[in-house]
């Protein structure tokens, strides 16, 4: 996998496509909140979808993910099969963690994926011990790290890029800069708005990108990933984007305006991505519809493979509390 | 309202035949009042009451023989306080239909008596009325001891009724008493791993110092040499609370307090050994007016239920007619028996010299599932060190 | 640190040994915590091994314990087994949540796709003279969350052979250490070279009063039991070794054999784990009770500082026999 990006119609319409998958996903999901087939808390990733379909695309499948409870993207973007992601949002046995985890904690051993972190900043320290097993293995992953704005106020993220640095682990902090933790805004909750430069403090390069365009979010993180895999210690990637839904949801939006929200759509990473692909001729309009009928036919086979699913028999409520050995 | 009931009485009794009341209806009672007499192996036992009131009913008529836990009597609360007058009828506000009522709890045995769950139990299998027991636990709990102990003087109730039989005469029957003993005495040698030491202790000086107070006092209040032995043995087994207890269910428990058995042998053969409670704590004169009490009383039939509560260990003296020394056997569960044979004069070593001395041969029999031979040595040497000084006993 | 007597080893040795032979036979294990290299240890358990290891198998971290416990958990997520060393179990709060909510989730969250094969070495317990934050014994807690195995070893034996057995399994263990058994010494078996980390332990048998313990509990459960000896009350002392799970069929053994129980524990009795072995007892061997359950308890305070105020605070020898004497034998003290 090289740094530069390969802007050829194939990879611009696979980035496309991915970031639809995920918008039409999640549109999906609230139908289904709505029927009460997901319940519980459920954090929708419209408007930042650039963001993990640009970093993912800079990992291979030995690099490793450490998510956070707004993930359904990063799964998705990971390669975790839509089927089995959907059965766990609906708490079916064949969920990708037997429907014990749902919304907010998707793992996936396969792809690496470890987890779906729903206490804010607790994936960050994860993620350290993660890279340090590869690093000590010699695998030369990298653990890309994704978590919002609102881990900036905890102190396992000072905790974690401090360590991260002084032991130099292959580690790519992403923060999904969306302004809000939750309805806190950031300059309300943070007397230094500029996250780039709190990872600077720990001598960890950082940039600032565009999280609404998908291919500076690639580019930026292809960079990162190359100097990380050179030995060159942890990368930090502030993507600034936007939550166009609410926190979890629904809620009251009393924190934000309409207009900001409407100003934030009219940037709005998918939108944008393919006006700008139609503009220059790399796609057609056919090609756009193609590709989001071919999405609503994956998401409907999702769905019914979902609600074909089977419910983990009481019985087994306690196994896997402890484990009787290490899964291979 | 009470219900006076047959209590669970006697040596391997079923059933106890009631052969005589000592109160009617419209007595007033108190607890602790003896008011009946029922015969078991042991002999006729002075039954005492537990509650207050007035005996409103006679249920079982004398003469008849009935199962453990049979009401013999009711006992009234306080006399009724005479009807209120009729009140005009006041309106009252219709209430919603009430739920069923639950089915009321089971009425406690006792109200307010604790008892352990282990207790309880061990009480359920063997049948044990525990509102006969007196607890030596925590609080004045009902411990496994105190069950386990009235086990043996108890044997479970039935729940049928017994036919009665013929009425028998006031006191005990020689040939249950014999079977008694018997049960007991072959399941302790079945069961009870016994060792015996003996030990020979010069009572010179405790003669002497009953003899100077015994001339002080009237012939009735007169000491016997027994009375010392009782009191010296009860004081050495504070100091080695191993062979004072009982051994149940494969665990030695300690006695709740030196409850010392006081082997009588009964006029016509048989023998009892009820009770006498904190025998350790109780000054000689005491001591020997209860032993005096008790052995009058066997020997006529009458012993009272409260004396029955079991003894922690037995204590036996052959007195003036007997042998040298006796090789006792254990009552179980209880783990040892202390025995003086007679007092006699005989030749003894003092400072050299043959002297004639008063001695008596102490023996010891133990449990050797919970003592050593090493203990059951102290204890008699502790008895010999204890009569030489007559005064402090 | 006094040198062992002949024959006998120090719990300190004792532990220093068990990290010594994991790093050996184990190259993913690897020991990391504040302080485990260059200064040798807090209580001086780690010293040497820096020398012997190097700092990729001796990891000295800074103060950051949800960023060190969270890598550790990370870590063993991703195939290593670390041994994450926590100073005092006070300082454990600041991973809790890493410790909680992480390592005692991800196998069961995830559907048993990642196990946590991590061992956490916590110092333990008062008595030391360092008052109110670095003396409780919050072990209990730990004892709380399901998918934790908590360890308590109380003997030198233990304290060798614990670790290769947490280290051997693949849930997340935490092994407290009390700090007041550091120097004592004991004997090891030469023919034990194992241990299990499931069951509890009777070491010292008896008929009359189970006395329950773990850690230097059961230290002073053994002193205890010597004094009830002298009076004739023979008190069977059981070692809980493993506060999770419990192993409850041999509290429940002990505790039909002499009907009689007192728990010891350090911790505060208020939600303790002394509560949770009570109420055992009380649901599964009730009819077995001869005798009110008994607690000795580390008193509700803050531990103080004052050597008088903390031997107070502190269950003591004295404290436990006289529960068990007034159990064993009601109406004197």
């Amino acid at each position: 996998m090289s740094a530069k990006i390969h802007l050829d119609r194939t990879h611009l319409h696979h980035l496309l496509r991915q970031m639809i998958r995920i918008r039409h996903f999640e549109m999906k999901c609230v139908e289904l909140y709505q029927a009460q087939k997901i319940v519980g808390f459920l954090h929708l990733y419209d408007g930042e979808e650039a963001v993990s379909v640009g970093v993912i695309e800079a990992l291979t499948p030995e690099d490793a993910i450490v998510g956070t409870y707004r993930e359904h993207g990063q799964a998705l973007a990971r390669g975790i099969a839509m089927d089995r992601l959907m059965a766990e949002m609906m708490g079916k046995l064949e969920g990708c963690c037997r429907g014990r985890g749902g919304s907010m904690h998707i793992f996936d051993r396969a792809k690496r994926f470890y987890g779906g972190n729903a206490i804010v900043g607790g994936g960050l320290p994860l993620a350290v011990g993660v890279a340090l097993a590869d690093k000590r293995r010699g695998l030369n992953a990298v653990t890309a790290c994704f978590f919002g704005d609102g881990a900036v106020d905890e102190g396992e993220f000072h905790e974690s890029l401090n360590l991260a640095s002084l032991w130099q682990l292959p580690v790519l902090f992403v923060c999904e800069n969306n302004l809000y933790s939750m309805g806190m805004a950031l300059e309300r909750a943070e007397a230094e708005t500029d996250v780039s430069r709190k990872a600077a403090s720990y001598r960890i390069p950082a940039v600032v990108v565009d999280g609404m365009d998908v291919v500076a979010v690639e580019a930026a993180a292809r960079r990162a990933v190359e100097q990380i895999r050179s030995g060159g210690g942890p990368q930090f990637l502030e993507c600034r984007t936007y939550r166009f839904r609410a926190h979890s949801m629904y809620d009251a939006e009393l924190y934000r305006t309409k207009q900001e929200v409407e100003a934030w759509r009219k940037k709005g990473p998918i939108a944008r991505f393919r006006n700008w692909l139609q503009e220059s001729g790399l796609i057609h309009q056919e090609e756009v519809q193609r590709i989001e009928t071919e999405v609503d036919t994956e998401i409907a086979a999702a769905v019914a493979f979902a609600e074909a699913g089977t419910l983990e028999p009481v019985e087994e409520l306690e196994r896997f509390v402890t484990m009787e050995g290490v899964p291979p | 309202m009470a219900d006076f009931r047959m209590p669970a009485l006697g040596a391997d009794m079923e059933a106890g035949t009631l052969v005589e009341w000592l109160v009617k209806p419209g007595d007033r009672v108190k607890r602790g009042d003896v008011i009946a007499v029922v015969e078991t192996q042991k002999g006729a036992i002075e039954v005492e009451v537990f509650d207050e009131g007035v005996v409103s009913d006679i249920v079982v008529p004398v003469k008849t023989k009935v199962p453990v836990g049979t009401v013999l009597a009711r006992i009234g609360g306080e006399a009724a306080a005479p009807a209120k007058a009729a009140m005009p009828p006041t309106p009252v506000p219709v209430a919603p239909p009430r739920p069923p009522a639950a089915p009321p709890p089971p009425a406690p045995a006792r109200l307010g008596a604790k008892v352990t769950p282990a207790a309880r139990r061990r009480a359920t299998e063997l049948g044990i009325d525990l509102a006969t027991l007196a607890g030596t636990g925590i609080d004045g709990s009902v411990t496994l001891a105190d069950v386990e102990a009235a086990a043996i003087a108890r044997p479970p109730a039935k729940a049928a009724p017994l036919p009665a039989e013929k009425p028998r005469r006031l006191g005990f029957d020689p040939a249950e008493m014999r079977k008694a003993i018997a049960a007991a005495m072959a399941r302790s040698k079945r069961e009870i791993p016994h060792y015996y030491l003996s030990d020979t202790i010069d009572l010179g000086a405790a003669l002497a110092w009953l003899e100077s107070h015994n001339a002080a006092q009237p012939v009735p209040q007169r000491m016997l040499p027994a009375a010392l032995l009782l009191k010296a043995s009860a004081l050495a087994l504070r100091e080695m609370p191993q062979l004072n207890g009982t051994y149940v269910d494969g665990a030695f428990h300690p006695g709740g307090g030196i409850h010392a058995g006081w082997a009588i042998s009964l006029r016509g053969g048989g023998l009892v050994a009820p009770a006498i409670r904190d025998a350790d704590q109780r000054p000689l004169p005491e001591l020997m007016a209860a032993m005096r009490d008790l052995v009058q009383r066997a020997r006529s039939g009458r012993l009272r239920s409260s004396e029955l509560e079991s003894p922690t260990v037995t204590v036996t003296s052959l007195g003036d007619r007997g042998a040298d020394a006796i090789a006792a056997i254990i009552y179980p569960p209880q783990v040892a028996i202390i025995g003086f044979g007679s007092i006699r004069v005989r030749p003894w070593v003092v400072e050299g010299r043959i002297e004639p001395r008063s001695l008596v041969t102490a023996s010891l029999a133990a449990d050797h599932r919970v003592s050593d031979g090493h203990l059951g040595a102290l204890l008699l040497n502790a008895i010999g060190r204890l009569l030489q000084e007559p005064a402090k006993l | 640190m006094s040198p062992a007597a002949t024959g006998t080893i120090t719990y300190r040795e004792a532990c220093r040994q068990a990290i010594r032979d994991a790093l050996l036979a184990d190259p993913q294990a690897f020991l990391m915590g504040e302080d485990v290299g260059r200064y040798g240890g807090c209580y001086a358990v780690t010293k040497g091994l820096l020398d012997e290891f190097g700092e990729d198998r001796i990891r000295d971290t800074p103060l950051s314990e949800s960023a060190f416990v969270g890598a550790g958990i990370g870590a063993a997520l991703a195939g290593l087994h670390p041994i994450v060393e926590i100073m005092t179990v006070n300082f454990s709060l600041l991973a809790l949540d890493q410790i909680v909510n992480n390592a005692a989730t991800i196998p069961h969250m995830s559907g048993g796709q990642f196990a946590v094969p991590l061992v956490i070495r916590i110092a333990t317990g008062g008595g030391r003279r360092v008052a109110a934050q670095h003396s409780h014994s919050l072990e209990g807690w730990y004892a709380h969350i399901p998918g934790l195995r908590v360890l308590a070893p109380a003997v030198v034996e233990d304290a060798r052979y614990m670790l290769a057995a947490a280290l051997a399994d693949p849930n997340p263990v935490l092994i407290f250490e009390h700090v007041m058994l550091y120097n004592m010494e004991g004997a090891l078996d030469p023919s034990v070279n194992a241990v299990d980390i499931a069951r509890a332990k009777i070491r010292r048998a008896g008929s009359n009063v189970s006395l329950i313990a773990y850690g230097n509990g059961l230290i002073k459960a053994l002193a205890a039991a010597e004094l009830l000896s002298a009076e004739g009350i023979a008190a069977e002392v059981v070692d809980l070794r493993v506060l999770r799970p419990l192993d409850t069929a041999t509290i429940l053994a002990s505790v039909a054999k002499t009907r009689r129980v007192v728990i010891v524990d350090e911790g505060w009795k208020s939600g303790s784990l002394s509560a949770e072995i009570g109420v055992r007892i009380a649901e599964e061997g009730f009819f077995d009770l001869d005798a009110p359950l008994r607690r000795v308890c580390g008193r509700e305070v803050p531990m103080p500082y004052a050597a008088h105020l903390e031997d107070a605070a502190l269950p003591q020898p004295a404290d436990i026999a006289a529960a068990a004497r007034g159990l064993v034998r009601p109406g004197r003290t």
